[in-house]
């Protein structure tokens, strides 16, 4: 069941190919605006880049959200996906799923296009790529339960971003703090494995959560 | 006698913070189809709800002992899909067969073939609800089937379809159970009303 819903999920997903291609469009124009803002000096670029591509790569992962639901609940399709013996959590689960694989899945696919622009050396390229692959994930499944948290309310977009951004923090520091320890000479292991953790406690926790957030809003 | 396919008991259902209905204790058996009645407002989409799993009621239980077919008042349709894909999914969802045939004659049922390579964006009122429904042409024998204004939008040859499709469904052991604003000529039903279970 949960692969004929992730098989549904993608082919909705392949028919709006715009929807899948505006984060990446986001991410390339945004990381460009930097170097016009800041200067050009590349050092400094060089040193900015794992903050940014991380910053920007939440920001663009949080621009689909609102649809996540809200265009199921709106024609009806929800009600079908949560009839029972269906349950909520492990349809939360696959939409989060089917968010990383559309979603954050080509923004990570650009992101060598970016180290290369801000001259990033291949070794750090790699472990931004590595630390991204371990933390968008659970951006995923936090966006995920946002998206069920605001469903039905009228400026549910904006409220997603003031739900995630705080409760994204802790990937943030873990993710930018792999690239810099690489940076400083200091082991980065630490930090790759409190992202796997925090993985491993989103996956637990968030699509649980989900579940009662869409149980709530459907009543 | 055998056990209802779907009973309630002593149900409680609120919408903010007052009472649609209390105590409401129901049973669908095979074979049975029921007109849920009530003004607007009273708590008739609630009760659906209720009954197929969607919300917990306040107080009291419901017990499905046959598989359930909600069809509320939207569709449920895809616009990226076309009304093949859309039934496939459907009927996969939920169990029922999902084999070329079944699809087509699913859709024949309700004059739908010619339609079936057009996304759900492209139709009609009336066209998107025949699709909705022809979820229950599928091969369903027993099922239990809660339909929130199935009537809506459908013409009257659709409306002969669907009387006919229920028809059959009750007489090959089904339940169903329906609201409608307008009572449904030739379609014999035992009448449930809803507003006369308030206090």
């Amino acid at each position: 069941m949960m692969g004929l819903l992730l098989r549904r999920e993608l082919r909705l997903a392949a028919r709006r190919p715009i929807d899948a291609g505006l984060p990446v469009a986001f991410l390339l124009l945004a990381a460009c605006l930097f170097p016009l803002g800041l200067g050009p000096e590349p050092e400094q670029l060089r040193r900015m880049a794992p903050g940014v591509m991380w910053v920007l790569a939440l920001l663009a992962s949080l621009l689909s959200l609102h649809s996540l639901y809200a265009s199921d609940a709106q024609d009806g399709s929800l009600d079908q996906l949560l009839l029972p013996p269906h349950s909520a959590w492990r349809l939360a689960a696959v939409k989060a799923l089917a968010h990383w694989l559309t979603q954050a899945l080509p923004l990570l696919l650009a992101t060598p296009l970016l180290g290369l622009m801000y001259g990033m050396q291949a070794d750090r390229l790699g472990l931004l790529m590595l630390s991204l692959l371990l933390g968008t994930p659970t951006l995923s499944l936090l966006g995920n339960l946002a998206a069920a948290l605001t469903l039905g309310l009228r400026n549910g977009a904006l409220l997603n971003l003031l739900i995630v951004l705080p409760l994204a923090v802790p990937t943030l520091i873990f993710g930018c703090g792999a690239v810099g320890a690489l940076e400083a000479g200091l082991p980065f292991d630490g930090h790759l494995s409190l992202l796997t953790a925090l993985l491993i406690g989103g996956l637990l926790a968030f699509p649980l959560a989900t579940a009662a957030a869409l149980r709530i809003a459907l009543i | 006698m055998a056990a209802p396919l779907l009973e309630a008991k002593a149900l409680c259902c609120e919408r903010g913070q007052s009472a649609l209905f209390q105590n409401l204790s129901l049973s669908l058996r095979a074979g049975d189809c029921v007109w849920l009645r009530g003004a607007n407002g009273c708590g008739k989409t609630t009760l659906l709800r209720t009954l197929a799993g969607l919300r917990v009621a306040e107080q009291g239980q419901v017990q499905r002992r046959a598989a359930l077919r909600y069809i509320g008042h939207a569709n449920g349709l895809k616009d990226e899909l076309d009304l093949l894909e859309g039934l496939r999914f459907a009927a996969l969802w939920a169990g029922l067969p999902a084999d070329e045939a079944s699809l087509s004659s699913a859709l024949a049922y309700f004059e739908l073939l010619p339609l079936r390579r057009r996304s759900a964006r492209n139709l009609s009122q009336g066209q998107r609800r025949r699709a909705a429904l022809a979820a229950l042409a599928l091969p369903q024998a027993g099922h239990c089937w809660l339909l929130d204004e199935p009537f809506d939008a459908l013409d009257e040859r659709g409306l002969a379809l669907l009387i006919g499709l229920i028809q059959s469904h009750a007489a090959s052991g089904g339940a169903i159970l329906f609201t409608s604003h307008q009572p449904v000529p030739g379609l014999a039903a035992q009448t449930l009303q809803l507003d006369g279970v308030l206090p």
